[in-house]
């Protein structure tokens, strides 16, 4: 059974078997607005909680996805190159940015439930 | 900026019931976007009405025996050649023709004009033109308004169901149709529309009575600067600075030939030894390939590697369907069809010139 967690950044993860999937949440992409270009990591890459994982573009302006914990990206979603909107339209769902393999599972105890993260955004 | 000196516009209430996103642009609390979001609102505009209230934007009366020397003086303008009800962007320069502000100044009788500045400005335009004004007969008189632009191809019906008539007013012309209005055909979008300004209840009452026409819409800031980078329309404070002159801007078609070789405004002789020079770099159209924007402070780069410039404004181009931008290059470099690089987070992005505007100007002109 997946698990879903939140970050104070507006993002979540649903883990399975030590990969996380990792997209914005709808609260973010309302805040960005309309996106026009997502800025996909690499394969293989290796990222430390908090580095810059993916860009994301609106109309208006460029803004940084985090990464919430340390890994390595197995996998960028591609879709996203032909059709950036799915982050607004489905940002939990088909709109997942990337995957990535977990180098310390016990850094999601850090992270928030849903109904934390409902607290969170109030 | 701290949040107690943050000016609200006038009709904020009207914003916040409709739903808008606010945000600080110029010391205003402005709408941004609201609840369609900037693309649709900016394809809305280019369709249809877009209703923007652009109130943070200031209106001067400037009237009086000498109202045209005072014009002559403090900008690159013949205000006396000016016809009744016609409009026209000037400029104030500083004495090395470094562009302080971008003017839309209508005549509206013998010794009267109207001077719509730019929000982040209309302060020091306003001490800029008092000090000028000292040495004539006339009167610089700030005028509490609300402004209202309508633009897109249905702005001319729209106002015509809610009762006002614009039909013999062509591009470029102002009017004053009622008491305490100001009313002119034009705009920041590229498309045909007006900027009405008018005193606050009948600003209610019109929003009102346009918000029923199925083709108005609320327009944010957000569109509204995607709507004037694809118009190539000048930002001030990022397109044009006063650290730029005119005809780096690639602005002096705003300048007449006369005005250029005779005229005695403030920058003038800095302006004449700078055309003498020819410019040592040109505001151009940038066009990046493939999708990924490319935005202002990115700097721009020749094949060999060579800084030759910077985008001033960039973004995403609704209609275009492709990223758009603004910025300066080298003038060796400025010719359309010209490929360069932008560099965006470390990667060299290809760009390539372009001729402005992005999407054709669909202006009135008869």
């Amino acid at each position: 059974m997946p698990q879903t967690y939140f970050t104070a950044d507006h993002e979540w993860l649903r883990v399975e078997g030590g990969i996380a999937t990792v997209g914005i949440t709808d609260y973010a992409q309302e805040q960005l607005g309309d996106l026009v270009f997502v800025e996909l990591p690499e394969a293989g890459k290796k990222l430390s909680k908090g580095d810059t994982a993916v860009v994301v573009e609106s109309v208006k302006a460029a803004s940084d996805v985090y990464a919430p914990v340390d890994g390595e990206i197995t996998e960028a979603n591609g879709t996203l190159a032909a059709d950036p909107s799915l982050v607004n339209s489905a940002a939990t769902g088909d709109g997942w940015l990337w995957k990535m393999k977990l180098a310390d599972e016990s850094q999601l105890a850090g992270l928030m439930d849903e109904a934390a993260y409902k607290a969170h955004i109030g | 900026m701290t949040g107690d000196d943050t000016k609200h516009l006038p009709l904020e209430d009207i914003h916040v019931a409709a739903g808008a996103r606010f945000g600080a642009f110029a010391g205003w609390s402005m709408p941004l976007t609201y609840p369609a979001g900037v693309m649709k609102e900016h394809l809305h505009t280019r369709d249809h009405a877009g209703l923007f209230d652009i109130s943070h934007m200031k209106l001067f009366r400037v009237s009086g025996p000498q109202a045209v020397e005072l014009l002559n003086r403090a900008c690159p303008l013949d205000a006396g050649a000016l016809e009744i009800s016609r409009s026209k962007l000037t400029f104030f320069l500083n004495e090395k023709a470094g562009i302080l502000d971008d003017l839309i100044v209508t005549r509206l009788g013998d010794s009267s004009f109207m001077v719509v500045a730019n929000a982040g400005n209309a302060v020091a335009d306003e001490k800029h033109l008092r000090a000028l004004a000292g040495d004539f007969d006339v009167e610089v008189e700030p005028l509490e308004r609300v402004f209202l632009a309508v633009q897109g191809p249905d702005a001319w019906a729209a106002l015509d169901r809610a009762g006002i008539e614009t039909g013999s007013l062509l591009f470029m012309h102002g009017i004053e149709p009622r008491k305490d209005w100001f009313m002119s055909r034009s705009g920041y979008t590229g498309e045909d529309g007006f900027e009405i300004g008018l005193p606050e209840a009948d600003a209610r009452t019109l929003v009102a009575k346009l918000l029923q026409d199925e083709r108005v819409l609320w327009i944010g800031l957000a569109a509204r600067d995607s709507l004037r980078l694809e118009a190539g329309l000048c930002l001030h404070g990022q397109d044009i600075t006063p650290e730029t002159n005119p005809a780096d801007a690639a602005l002096m078609w705003a300048i007449s030939k006369d005005i250029r070789a005779t005229g005695s405004f403030v920058g003038a002789d800095a302006l004449r030894a700078a055309l003498g020079r020819g410019p040592g770099q040109k505001r151009v159209g940038l066009k990046p390939e493939g999708r990924q924007p490319v935005r202002a402070g990115a700097a721009l780069f020749d094949a060999d590697g060579n800084h030759v410039g910077n985008v001033t404004s960039g973004g995403f181009g609704p209609s275009a369907g492709h990223p758009v931008a603004m910025g300066y290059v080298a003038t060796p470099l400025s010719k359309p069809g010209t490929r360069i690089f932008a560099d965006v987070r470390g990667t060299k992005i290809p760009v390539d010139i372009s001729s402005l505007p992005f999407t054709p100007h669909r202006y009135r002109k008869g």
